[in-house]
């Protein structure tokens, strides 16, 4: 059997038994993305839809990122989801920091991204002022598939990562230096 | 005893205290002077059988004197009717807080003092029920800007300017593609 070009493992059953070879950012990579933990900071109607998408008709698990942790301290992809009012903003800030890393964030409809139609004396414009954001879901509120689509684009986004790689090369220069 | 009549019967109890009476389309609204509001409110509760204080609100008519107004909705569960009841609050003066009188007032009357700053004495707990302690505004008097003003307190709480770029959503009419046509803010570059 030879493996797709795009994959990052190679298999043979005949030959290699258990045995897998890959790139240890690949394998960490999968394993990352195949079970993102969501915080859910749900603040407005955008929560709704999240629920929703959580739900049995939507139901996030299919892609591996349905537990939802009420803590952050075992979660790993924060959902922002509504209106961030000032007021809210240092909360979110506070809870995000708590999350241990890697952790990402999904800045979810027009509020999370920019405040939406909130141009008011009252609300954050846009949580990524305050937090670095991953993914932003446009839509007021976003529907289910848009959610799904954006933490799908987020297990894309995943897969690309190279901290392991960049750890050595670190290491390697601060030898050399 | 109907809406019309109650408001006779203020009438003639309070006498003075009740500047005037305006009727639009059934409403009943009454007038009175501030010193004698609160009396005429325990009035209304008492003998008048309004047991539900709906709403409280303040009003703000920037460039007048006196400058702020308080107004009180009631309704009678027995015998369902509505009243209004106005009172204008002259420069450096509080309302009389009616948290004694329905104790729901208490929360209306803390968001009245938060986002118009008008004070009721007697509150049992006058703090900022939406913004937080420290916030040096009242954000819906009418000085102050929609699009806010810049405010830090350290650990607890700031608030910045928000872009408004000739209001929140401005449309570009005849512009080449939808998503530059789309009502949105438009940022100007020292706002990018």
């Amino acid at each position: 059997m030879v493996a797709p070009a795009e994959t990052h493992a190679a298999y043979d059953s005949k030959i290699e038994g258990n045995i897998v070879f890959t790139k240890l950012d690949a394998a960490a990579n999968w394993m990352r993305k195949n079970s993102l933990w969501p915080m859910p900071m749900g603040l407005a109607c955008c929560a709704i839809e999240m629920m929703a998408a959580a739900c049995s008709r939507y139901d996030l698990s299919r892609f591996g990122m349905e537990v939802m942790r009420f803590s952050p301290r075992q979660a790993d992809v924060m959902i922002v989801a509504g209106t961030v009012t000032y007021k809210m903003a240092l909360a979110v800030k506070r809870i995000w920091d708590q999350m241990p890393e890697p952790k990402w964030c999904i800045a979810m409809g027009a509020c999370a991204s920019s405040g939406g139609m909130y141009r008011s004396y009252a609300v954050l414009q846009g949580i990524d002022t305050l937090i670095p954001v991953d993914v932003y879901i446009s839509g007021c509120p976003p529907r289910p598939e848009a959610l799904l689509e954006g933490l799908m684009r987020l297990q894309k986004k995943i897969e690309g990562e190279h901290a392991i790689e960049d750890q050595k090369r670190t290491m390697i220069t601060d030898m050399a230096g | 005893m109907n809406a019309a009549q109650m408001v006779n019967a203020l009438k003639e109890k309070f006498g003075e205290a009740v500047l005037s009476t305006t009727e639009f389309r059934g409403e009943q609204t009454v007038h009175v002077s501030l010193a004698s509001v609160k009396a005429l409110l325990k009035y209304c509760r008492d003998e008048l059988a309004f047991d539900y204080l709906v709403d409280l609100s303040t009003l703000d008519h920037m460039g007048e004197e006196p400058r702020f107004e308080v107004v009180y909705e009631l309704y009678g569960y027995g015998h369902h009717a509505h009243l209004r009841v106005r009172s204008k609050i002259p420069d450096g003066e509080d309302a009389p807080s009616v948290c004694d009188i329905w104790a729901g007032a208490n929360w209306h009357e803390r968001e009245a003092w938060d986002m118009m700053g008008v004070k009721f004495s007697g509150h049992p707990d006058l703090r900022r029920i939406l913004m937080w302690e420290g916030y040096p505004f009242f954000p819906l008097r009418k000085e102050f800007p929609l699009a806010g003003k810049p405010s830090d307190l350290p650990e607890v709480g700031f608030t910045k300017v928000a872009p408004m770029a000739d209001g929140p959503f401005v449309t570009s009419a005849g512009a080449k593609d939808t998503v530059t046509r789309e009502p949105r803010a438009k940022r100007t570059e020292d706002e990018k």
